[in-house]
């Protein structure tokens, strides 16, 4: 996983609620064995046309979006099913982070576990920052891990939670596997003590 | 002692490690399920880093996403696509290299993952059960803590059989009285979703309760507590009690002789202790509701089926407004309309939510003695192939066939669209899956989500009935 500090990027916004995984990554390319790669299927019935070429009225397509690192998006962001390949493809199309008001569950895990940032913003910070990037949609975004802040085109800085742990896997660009693997003897431990409830073979 | 939930007991019972602010619990998984879409990176990690899997005894592995369900021929399933053909193949090397069981194409007891779990008694009270599916919350329908993960997360669990996890929050989900004749479990948790929202139960494990819960069998909780992922929930699971302990007894991995009697001890400690306190709790009354329907593009945009189609100007809120717009463009659909007499190309029954042999008695029995309307195509899917084979000894295949609908192989198909089994762009479909949303069950394609009794009714009638006033 690539280590996350700090990023300071434009960003691209998409005015929808509830985006579920399905629209960011749709069920038939998910019959990849690869991680990568999956960023050309990013939003593709949304970014692209029947003959697969970009929608120009949607936002990920437009002149202002290019190098934006940071995606703005509405509430409930990530809902539905538990793709990984959601986070992969947007990793993998080049964003870092995602600005929304809150976040599914099984998405904010996904992200946070392969390197991409969910910021949940408050109400009234999201409602700001969509202000301030409708006037000038070019305009800087600075996350900052370290301190847990998002940094709005104006100067103020808002503050948003990740879990500790999480934080620390992605500044350092570690993964929990190793923490688990780590644990080998608790979980030893525990096996010894707690029989197996089922075998499947 | 404080008393406790059954979320709580199950809880307590798996921590390896306890959480701490800085790091979350390790905890122990009793079961892990594996399907070919969402674990060939987790494999392929596993791989990478030289780790074995730790506990391939407590791993089962099946087939169900990309499989084809064409009837097979000279005994076995052709797939056709190649994609979808390498991917089938990789979990068959995973299996064979790591040691896994496998419940491939040509085992008898194939099938959707959700339904095979339950079917063959691996999934038990007091259990926890991951996959890296969303609807992994079905096995909460015995008092198991059952949740989706991703795709790393299938890696940790197969390398060291624990996860990290905070322990989410929890909910009471009540429901009371007599449930109204056409009123189903698919009813009862659409009408749930409806009122809740789809992120309503986020960050929350979701406990149903209330004598008309009580009053369910076992596939109808598995209905229920499938579909707890789209109003955001980690997991929905209800107290293990007779109905329970009777659907497990004498399944193949079910405990047997003196382990049943300490597996029944054990069980029978698990329900939420009498005044053990939820985060939250609402309350549903079962007389109130009735046969429910979706008109918009994600599960919580449902309407009892005599009902109007809401009008985006009365939403509560500003994204709330645009939600609702796009959804009824996306559906083609007007506000203030009603769904009664929309014509549908399409009807889907099928799927981890609806394709258990109650489900398909349920289909079959509106659909006895009438025909698919002209114009439209049924499919069934039986969700594993031993309710095939049982449908097919009560003679349910027949009584599809003979009202001309088709009669295919068990798998997830057109609930997910991934294995050519697919809606054209603007077909419509009343579908007993569990996801409408944009897209779903094909590019274009428009689905509305019900009951098999709905779906049934619909069929018939060639445009969405209720099944109440069905002549
Ligand atoms: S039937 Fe549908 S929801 Fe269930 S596991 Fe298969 S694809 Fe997922």
């Amino acid at each position: 996983m690539k280590p996350l500090t700090s990023l300071t990027s434009s960003c691209v916004v998409l005015h929808a609620a509830n985006v579920d995984t399905d629209q960011i990554i749709p069920a038939r390319f998910l019959k990849t064995i690869e991680r990568r790669g999956l960023g050309a299927h990013l939003f593709a019935d949304w970014r692209l046309d029947e003959q697969g070429q970009p929608r120009p009225d949607f936002p990920l397509n437009s002149p202002d979006a290019v190098g934006a690192a940071i995606l703005v998006a509405g509430d409930n962001f990530g809902c539905g099913s538990s793709r990984e390949h959601a986070p992969w493809a947007l990793l993998d199309f080049g964003f870092r982070a995602v600005i929304s008001t809150g976040f599914a569950d099984i998405f904010r895990n996904n992200a946070l576990k392969t390197g991409l940032l969910p910021v949940a913003l408050s109400t009234s910070a999201h409602a700001t920052l969509l202000e301030q990037l409708a006037e000038s949609p070019r305009a800087p975004v600075t996350i900052d891990l370290e301190s847990q802040t998002a940094t709005l085109p104006d100067g103020t800085a808002h503050a948003f939670a990740v879990d500790p742990f999480a934080r620390h896997c992605l500044l350092n660009g570690v993964d929990e596997l190793g923490f688990l693997l780590e644990q080998d003897a608790a979980i030893a431990a525990y096996e010894s003590t707690h029989t197996a409830h089922v075998c499947t073979r | 002692m404080t008393p406790k939930t059954l979320v709580d007991k199950i809880w307590d019972a798996h921590l390896v490690r306890p959480e701490t602010e800085s790091t979350p619990a390790v905890l122990y998984v009793d079961l892990h399920l594996v399907h070919e879409v969402t674990s060939p990176q987790a494999f392929a990690e596993l791989r990478n880093r030289g780790v074995r899997v730790r506990r391939p005894d407590l791993t089962l592995a099946t087939m169900d996403h990309s499989t084809p369900t064409t009837p097979r021929s000279a005994g076995r399933l052709q797939v056709l696509d190649v994609q979808a053909s390498a991917q089938l193949a990789q979990l068959e090397t995973n299996c064979e290299e790591f040691g896994i069981e496998l419940f491939g194409l040509d085992d008898t007891r194939q099938g959707i993952v959700h339904v095979i779990g339950p079917e063959q008694g691996l999934t038990q009270p007091g259990m926890t059960i991951v996959c890296g599916d969303s609807h992994t919350s079905t096995h909460g329908a015995f008092g198991a803590l059952a949740f989706g993960i991703g795709t790393s997360e299938v890696g940790y669990v197969l390398a060291t059989q624990t996860l990290l996890q905070r322990k989410p929050r929890n909910m009471e989900l009540r429901i009371d009285g007599v449930l109204p004749r056409g009123v189903t479990a698919k009813d009862i948790i659409l009408a749930v979703i409806a009122k809740i929202g789809i992120g309503g139960a986020t960050g929350n494990v979701l406990e149903y309760s209330g004598s008309a819960i009580r009053s369910l069998g076992m596939e109808e909780r598995m209905t229920i507590c499938n579909m707890s992922i789209e109003a955001g929930a980690r997991a929905g699971l209800i107290a293990p009690d007779e109905t329970t302990f009777e659907y497990i007894a004498g399944r193949p991995f079910a405990p047997a002789g003196a382990d049943w009697g300490a597996a029944l001890a054990r069980w029978n400690q698990l329900a939420s202790d009498e005044g053990a306190s939820y985060d939250r709790s609402v309350r549903l009354e079962a007389a109130s509701l009735a046969p429910m329907i979706t008109f918009g593009t994600n599960p919580s945009m449902a309407i009892p089926i005599d009902g109007h189609v809401p009008n985006p100007s009365e939403a509560a809120s500003a994204p709330e407004r645009v939600d609702l717009d796009k959804a009824l463009r996306y559906m083609a659909l007007e506000p203030g309309q009603s769904l009664l007499g929309h014509a549908v190309d399409v009807v889907f029954v099928g799927s981890c939510t609806n394709s258990r042999i109650s489900d398909l008695r349920e289909a079959a029995a509106v659909m006895r003695g009438r025909r698919v309307a002209a114009g439209v195509r049924m499919l069934v899917v039986p969700g594993s192939r031993n309710v095939k084979r049982e449908a097919e000894a009560e003679g349910l295949d027949r009584v599809f066939l003979d009202a001309g609908a088709e009669w295919r192989e068990a798998g997830c198909s057109m609930c997910i669209a991934m294995n050519g089994d697919q809606l054209a762009p603007g077909q419509s479909a009343v579908s007993t899956s569990n996801r409408n949303f944009e897209g779903r069950q094909g590019k274009g394609g428009r689905t509305f989500l019900a009951s098999p009794l709905t779906a049934a009714a619909t069929a018939v009638a060639g445009a969405i009935a209720d099944v109440r006033t069905l002549s």
